[in-house]
């Protein structure tokens, strides 16, 4: 009798389950719904990151990706230089970096995840503006 | 004179002495949530409403409204019969044996899905329009060309959910692709709402906070259905059943009555509940 009692009000209900995940795909579903948005979103992103360094724009990747309990943007943003700030902007590579594709993903992967609901992650550079943003 | 006014206004409004009915698509996406025993109880209280209405079943290849009217062994023509000239709309418009005003245009049973022609399809609607109040559209489950050629012909749509994850994210996505046009509205099909109260099934709330459109109505999981549907007997044909009411109050809604949405009613406590709240209480 106490085991069938506890088994009609010790139970938590799935519905919060169902719900949960419920909201989870239809976020997911949205953004697979609107490509154009997706690829809105990564020319603004790009544009905002190659005031500060010089990227490789043939090789830019944004995903989307479901992590336990939230989504979140992975965007893959080769640089392929650093602007200086004051200097001739373009072509005159600066010597110090390779192009190296500084992997924003392999970078803060064995990180931390704290539950924000969109990260965006990508490799900062220093954020000092730059007038010139190398034009392409 | 009159010719000249008929070419020059559109195909709707030449047929203007004659009536333009609506064309409700009913559809989900997601297969076995309800819509061909949807359509057929909505279609019953309609024409118990007064109305003329035709069910067009459009789940070509998988026929069924036929089933759940009680109509199959009546079947002599079919949709594709009609759109491809085999026969005329006459010949093909089968009357339900329960109710006055009331007709079922079949499935082919077995043809395909494709096999449809969408303009054709829309015109046909269109003619059905001239003829009926209300021409219901069963829409086959899937989001390819079966549900766009149900689709075609409408200017309305109802949306059938049950309340599980895999059902409401098919309607969402259905309704993202419905657009605007078609201003859907929804019918919650199979609550339990035994489940809601014990927190073990999404309630009316929560699919509706997700899906957010104009509630037409909740029905309830009901076994009687099963019966009827055995039976070849729609629920609305019974007004004292509680399910068979709901699906009247739908129909009400629908041509505009000033009603609440029906809901199921709420879950009584069971004689174990009752006896554990008490248990409970002097526990805690």
């Amino acid at each position: 009798m106490i085991e069938f009692l506890k088994r009609l009000f010790g139970h938590q209900g799935s519905s919060a389950t169902a719900k949960e995940r419920l909201r989870l795909v239809l976020m997911t579903d949205h953004l697979e719904l609107a490509p154009e948005m997706i690829e809105q979103m990564k020319r603004e992103l790009v544009e905002v990151i190659s005031r500060h360094v010089e990227v490789d724009r043939e090789h830019i990747e944004v995903n989307f990706e479901r992590q336990d309990r939230t989504l979140a943007l992975l965007a893959n943003i080769p640089i392929l230089s650093v602007n200086r700030p004051n200097g001739k902007a373009e072509s005159t590579p600066p010597p110090p970096k390779p192009p190296k594709p500084a992997s924003a993903k392999a970078a803060t992967r064995n990180g931390e995840a704290p539950p924000s609901r969109k990260r965006r992650r990508r490799k900062k550079s220093q954020s000092q503006p730059q007038a010139s943003t190398a034009p392409a | 004179m009159h010719q000249v006014e008929s070419i020059q206004s559109t195909p709707e409004a030449s047929a203007a002495p004659a009536k333009l009915g609506r064309a409700i698509v009913l559809t989900s996406g997601k297969g076995g949530v309800g819509k061909t025993t949807t359509t057929a109880n909505l279609g019953t209280a309609l024409a118990r409403r007064g109305s003329s209405v035709v069910l067009i079943d459009a789940d070509v290849g998988l026929r069924n409204l036929d089933i759940v009217l009680g109509l199959e062994s009546r079947i002599t023509h079919h949709l594709l019969d009609v759109l491809e000239d085999r026969v005329t709309l006459d010949d093909a418009l089968i009357a339900d044996k329960h109710s006055e005003n009331l007709f079922l245009l079949a499935a082919a049973q077995s043809r395909e899905k494709d096999e449809v022609e969408t303009p054709k399809m829309q015109a046909l609607v269109a003619s059905l329009r001239e003829r009926f109040d209300y021409v219901l559209i069963d829409c086959p489950a899937g989001i390819e060309l079966g549900f766009k050629n149900a689709v075609a012909g409408a200017e309305e749509a109802i949306v059938v959910c049950t309340p599980e994850v895999s059902a409401v994210r098919d309607v969402d996505r259905v309704v993202g692709l419905l657009g605007n046009r078609f201003r859907p509205q929804l019918v919650i099909n199979r609550l339990r709402p035994q489940l809601v109260k014990k927190g073990k099934m999404l309630s009316v709330e929560d699919v509706n906070a997700i899906l957010r459109l104009p509630l037409l109505g909740v029905i309830a999981d009901e076994p009687e259905i099963i019966v009827t549907t055995n039976r070849g007997e729609p629920l609305a044909l019974r007004k004292e059943n509680a399910t068979g009411a709901a699906y009247h109050a739908i129909a009400a809604r629908l041509a505009g009555d000033d009603v609440p949405p029906p809901m199921p009613p709420a879950a009584k406590p069971t004689l174990f509940e009752r006896i554990g709240s008490l248990v409970g209480r002097k526990r805690s």
